[in-house]
């Protein structure tokens, strides 16, 4: 016992490299694991509580930009609501479900962290469960384009699972030709304009300056502008094909996102995990 | 230990950690190096720390760089890996008995000494923090590619703050 004591204590430096090593793994693995149960992260209070205060600085520091980005949305809503307006309401269809409620609403947000150098990048949103925010929900951005998902929600504060992320995939399709494909950041990509999308069926013709917009099969709504395809020939190793996307929102000037809250999404997700598993 | 020496170290802890969190968490060449400049906090810990200290030390300021970052146990795993490294090559390079020298500076080290030194400690950290971070191995080259760089931008932080600050010690 007592040569088994000098032992230990004699290499020390390598037992106790073991024991916090082996600790640092396994938070990371449970991290990595799609419950997040321990919250030492921005949503926590503490670090979420420093970030709102950094962001005020931030916030106007890049009042320009914002204002800029809100008066074009502005305009476009104006567009849209004067076209509608305008619309012979003898002839006027409303697509509505039968409760003649929306089927999404758009929750605004502010961004108060954001990164683009990581290889999984998350961003925090000043809004949490209290706002009605749940895990899974889709984010897009105020222009066009989209954020990714809300991966974790405390009671004031989201984090969303960006789409520069390893784990983030969005189903998307080619305008013109209505081709399926999934939208991921991509291996070995370190810039954040630049996205593939990949598994488009071979026998599709993609061409260049292709718009990308959104399925409406991964809780996005459908036809949300995306990206426009700048490279056609990327080299894939199995059937499909893949795409080289320049995304159309620009994840370093973030500041404001949209929240979408799909109305059926509980419903949806139980009635497809009763399905058999693949 | 004298009081002063720990509340330096406090300080510096604290300086440290801000600037990493605050500035160059948004800093990136062309998202291939990333800077961890923090690292030199648990470099210039003094000698004659107990093991079992330094890699508490490592580990919370491994835990708190992972608050800020979103990335929980890839900093903490990636810190108590570099305190490993540093007990190894101090313990290799260094008498046990006796220090002349409170901290492993370069001032007070020699040039030489010290970046190879750093230099381990630093790839030993990145290493480890880019595997984890990115978990899989499909990635490899690319990943390997992304460390090497952020070794050779940490260093060459860590090695220019050492010349401005401490500079003037060296004998």
């Amino acid at each position: 016992m007592r040569n088994l004591w000098i032992f230990l204590n004699r290499y020390n430096a390598f037992f106790f490299f073991i024991i916090f090593f082996t600790v640092g793994v396994i938070l990371t693995i449970k991290n990595n694991a799609y419950q997040r149960s321990i919250t030492v992260n921005s949503t926590n209070e503490v670090v979420g509580e420093v970030y709102q205060n950094l962001n005020v600085l931030k916030k106007y520091l890049n009042l320009g930009p914002v204002n800029d980005s809100l008066s074009a949305e502005n305009a476009k809503l104006k567009t849209e609501l004067l076209s509608l307006q305008n619309i012979d309401s003898a002839k006027a269809v409303t697509v509505t479900d039968t409760a003649n409620k929306p089927v999404y609403t758009y929750l605004s947000a502010r961004v108060i962290k954001n990164s683009i150098t990581l290889r999984n990048n998350v961003i925090t949103i000043n809004k949490g469960r209290a706002d009605g925010i749940a895990p899974d929900m889709a984010v897009i951005s105020p222009g066009q384009g989209v954020v990714g998902f809300v991966l974790d929600v405390s009671e004031h504060l989201a984090t969303i699972r960006s789409l520069l992320h390893k784990d983030a995939k969005i189903s998307v399709t080619l305008k013109k030709s209505n081709a399926l494909g999934i939208l991921v950041w991509g291996v070995g990509n370190s810039d954040f304009s630049k996205a593939f999308v990949k598994e488009i069926p071979n026998h599709f013709k993609v061409s260049l300056k292709d718009t990308i917009v959104t399925s409406g099969f991964s809780r996005f709504p459908a036809g949300i502008p995306v990206g426009i395809v700048t490279n056609t020939a990327v080299p894939t190793g199995d059937n499909f094909m893949s795409v080289e996307v320049k995304l159309f929102n620009d994840f370093s000037t973030l500041q404001y996102v949209y929240v979408v809250s799909y109305k059926y999404a509980a419903e949806q997700k139980e009635l497809e995990a009763k399905l058999p598993n693949e | 230990m004298n009081s002063k020496l720990i509340l330096v170290n406090i300080v510096r802890w604290f300086v440290l950690l801000l600037i990493q969190i605050l500035l160059l968490r948004n800093l990136s060449f062309y998202n291939m190096a990333t800077p961890f400049v923090y690292i030199i906090f648990l470099l210039l810990i003094p000698f004659g720390t107990p093991n079992l200290l330094l890699y508490l030390i490592a580990f919370a300021t491994g835990l708190t760089l992972d608050a800020f970052y979103d990335t929980l146990g890839v900093h903490t795993a990636a810190c108590v890996a570099l305190a490993f490294v540093r007990i190894l090559f101090i313990s290799v390079t260094m008498n046990r008995d006796g220090f002349d020298e409170p901290e492993p500076t370069l001032g007070n080290m020699g040039f030489k000494w010290f970046i190879i030194y750093a230099l381990l400690c630093t790839l030993s950290h990145h290493l480890v923090l880019f595997f984890l971070e990115t978990f899989r191995l499909v990635e490899f080259s690319y990943t390997l590619m992304r460390c090497f760089f952020s070794v050779a931008f940490t260093l060459f932080s860590v090695v220019l703050i050492e010349f401005i600050f401490y500079n003037r010690k060296m004998r």
